[in-house]
């Protein structure tokens, strides 16, 4: 009787529990575009930090930040200057290492060997400043109060030093690009995973200190280098083995050699400036993190949390409103819709007073009354959380589906991140403190996962009780004599 | 069977004190016919409630075979009426969403009866007041009469002790009286319950053996040996 009177009221009703259940979708789906929206944030973020730290890295061990280097650090050209009239050309290429602050190689090991660290690579970022073109009497200057040999800027950023600068006799070009020193041994990490080589191949783990060079397919294309052709990098030439492109946004690196190469050319013979750690347990992070903090002096620690706190740009903003906004929109609109379904069921009760008291002078018991009620408002809810899922899936499709661009500037102070500045042309970091800051586009999706669907399925059976909890109560409390009453 | 001693309803609402029933003394033998009337608002329908175990009384006492249905807890008040009592009520009162049979149903699931002899019952009931062909119609697809006769299949199906009717044709026409009061006293005979009615009808309050008359919450009994 339970399931035939439960399957007649819900038909012949169908406009009351439409209006119940419909209230209840709009607050289920709500949830699952919001929560799909958020986990598309993350994911998002999630290609942002992949895009600087390589896949399988959790977090990057660097030389904790020390205050500015002395001067000698700085870069330094020297020119001879010519007649005038004459048109020799000279280039002098400049490897800095970036940030200025290294690491002894031995420290990986030393990090390898900390709890909880499954694997771990270290990797040389340079930074290469080549200036070219032909001087006149006169000496290189960089910028207007400088004067005889040039200094780099003490400190902070500088402009973008590139283009042709004329003064003083001279007539050159400034010309910047990254070179990371990678570990050919150990492939599977580092912040080459995050391209792949559509060209040529990449290191073999025995060219450990081979003259050859993977380049980031925008540098090759802009330096018109392909597979076979020749870099030379501080007369050093190398040969191009292969061209990456990265999975998502910029590359780490405009071009990548074998660390030990790099370690020559920026004469910092076994230093690497970055550790990429890979932990064991992924939700063990932090542990690991504080454990090579307190074992090993001198270094900061960078995980993909730290990481993800310095991303803005319209993706942190959009990622803050579907949390905040998103979240307790979602939740008001539940709130309201187990309201609105708790008073509407209540409401239904009292249109059927006589009903159910005609069923209690019949000899139902109390609570077989209060079943059916409680049943309806159930299968009410499930109604409404079909709907809702319906619904919910539909909003996160047409998100996916027109996929909105969302910019992140990744800012890592302190010499976090191994990714270096943009390609070529793009600003640099000045010596002393480095200020890596990434710019990056990535489509938002949004993706609806399984737990999405329990937990909407989960609230649309709460709703669902809510209202039935308030039916019933109502429907408890009627007398059987309410049977006899009159026609309302 | 029935044995009612100084029955008392009091309504309170506010300030306001309504004394539905003052006393009420009254005895009802087995298989006994008796009819109600009296004025609007005398208490007939307060006093249905009590011998129904609907309610209890303020003051008195409700015997129902010995039982005090007074003293009685809600459920065991609950099980004397799936068991015991059947009712007719003047708005038939039927499920709107349920058929016929459904309807009828509903008597026997307190009983806990298997839903095979269930639907069996339910409609032989239903064949006693000549509704073979309605089985499967919704109470609003039936005539007002139709559906008092549905109303009275449901109140017999469970074979109760009381019948008890509360002007169970105050909302039918004419023509449709006499065949609902054909079809209850055709049940009263055959099935030999005690039957109470109250109405208004005063042809009917003439043909009846026992006559009681409620004003102001106080009984009057009147035997009828002409009837
Ligand atoms: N639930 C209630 N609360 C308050 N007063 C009530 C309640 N039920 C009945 N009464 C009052 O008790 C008195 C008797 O009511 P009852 O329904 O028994 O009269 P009745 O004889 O059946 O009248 P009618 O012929 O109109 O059906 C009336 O004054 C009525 O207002
Ligand atoms: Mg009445």
């Amino acid at each position: 009787m339970f399931f035939t009177y439960l399957r007649r009221e819900l038909r012949r009703r169908r406009k009351a529990a439409l209006v119940v259940a419909s209230g209840l979708a709009l607050g289920i789906a709500l949830v699952i575009v919001v929560s799909s929206v958020s986990s598309g944030m993350e994911k998002a973020q999630g290609k942002v930090l992949q895009s600087l730290y390589g896949l399988g890295t959790d977090m990057t061990v660097t030389k904790a930040a020390a205050p500015t280097s002395s001067s000698s650090d700085r870069p330094r050209f020297n020119f001879d200057a010519q007649d005038n009239g004459s048109d020799k050309e000279q280039s002098s290429d400049r490897v800095m290492v970036q940030g200025f602050q290294t690491l002894a190689a031995s420290t990986v090991s030393k990090v390898d060997s900390q709890k909880g660290v499954a694997d771990s690579v270290g990797g040389l970022s340079l930074q290469v400043i080549r200036v070219n073109g032909q001087f006149t009497r006169g000496q290189f200057q960089q910028n207007q109060n400088g004067g005889g040999n040039q200094q780099g800027g003490p400190g902070g950023a500088q402009p973008s030093p590139q283009g042709t600068v004329k003064g003083g006799g001279a007539d050159f070009d400034v010309n910047n690009y990254s070179v990371y020193g990678t570990d050919v041994t150990k492939p599977a990490l580092g912040p080459l995973t995050s391209s792949k080589i559509t060209s040529g191949r990449t290191f073999k783990t025995s060219e450990t200190d081979a003259k050859v060079v993977v380049a980031d397919k925008s540098y090759a294309k802009e330096k018109k280098l392909k597979v076979g052709s020749t870099v030379t990098i501080k007369s050093v030439k190398y040969k191009v083995i292969g061209i990456a492109t990265p999975d998502s946004g910029d590359a780490a690196a405009n071009l990548y050699i074998p660390l030990k190469q790099a370690q020559t050319l920026s004469d910092s013979k076994n230093k690497v400036t970055t550790i990429y750690v890979k932990a064991s347990d992924s939700q063990q992070i932090s542990s690991v993190k504080s454990t090579i903090q307190k074992n090993i002096s001198g270094t900061t620690v960078t995980t993909s949390a730290d990481l993800a706190d310095t991303v803005s740009g319209s993706l942190s903003t959009a990622s803050s409103l579907a949390s905040n906004v998103g979240k307790w929109l979602s939740i008001a609109v539940l709130v309201a819709a187990f309201l609105v379904a708790g008073l509407l069921t209540s409401s239904a009760v009292s249109r059927r007073v006589r009903e159910f008291g005609t069923l209690k002078a019949l000899g139902w018991k109390s609570g077989r009354v209060t079943r059916q009620v409680v049943g309806e408002a159930v299968v009410n809810g499930l109604v409404g959380g079909a709907l809702g899922i319906a619904l919910g899936l539909a909003g996160a499709y047409v998100v996916t589906e027109i996929s909105p661009t969302l910019q992140a500037q990744v800012g890592s102070s302190g010499g976090g991140a191994g990714g270096g500045p943009g390609g070529p042309g793009g600003g640099f970091g000045g010596p002393g403190r480095q200020a890596a800051s990434k710019a990056l586009e990535v489509a938002l999706t949004a993706p609806v996962s399984l737990n999405t669907i329990v937990v909407a399925v989960a609230l649309a059976v709460t709703g669902g009780l809510i209202a039935g909890a308030f039916g019933g109560w109502r429907a408890s409390r009627l007398r059987p004599a309410d049977a006899l009453r009159r026609v309302e | 069977m029935y044995e009612l001693r100084g029955v008392t309803k009091r309504y309170t609402r506010g300030k306001e004190t309504v004394d539905a029933l003052a006393g009420i003394d009254l005895t009802i033998g087995d298989g006994d016919r008796l009819v109600i009337q009296g004025p609007t608002g005398g208490g007939k329908s307060t006093l249905l409630q009590m011998l129904g175990g609907l309610d209890r009384p303020t003051a008195g006492s409700v015997e129902l075979d010995g039982t005090d249905m007074a003293k009685l807890s809600e459920a065991k008040l609950t099980k004397v009426r799936s068991e015991n009592i059947g009712f007719v009520f003047q708005s038939f009162n039927l499920i709107p969403t349920l058929t016929a049979q459904e309807n009828v149903e509903t008597a026997l699931v307190p009983l806990r009866v298997k839903t095979k002899e269930r639907r069996e019952r339910a409609a032989a009931a239903l064949e006693s007041v000549g509704l073979t062909e309605r089985l499967g119609h919704l109470p609003a697809e039936l005539s007002g009469g139709q559906q008092q006769r549905v109303a009275i299949a449901r109140a017999l199906v469970k074979q109760p002790k009381v019948l008890l009717a509360d002007e169970p044709t105050g909302n039918l026409d004419e023509s449709m009286r006499d065949e609902i009061m054909d079809v209850l006293e055709a049940m009263w005979k055959e099935h030999g319950l005690t039957f109470i009615m109250v109405t208004h009808d005063s042809a009917i309050a003439k043909k009846a053996p026992r006559l009681a008359t409620i004003r102001k919450g106080r009984i009057t009994v009147k035997e009828n040996a002409g009837a």
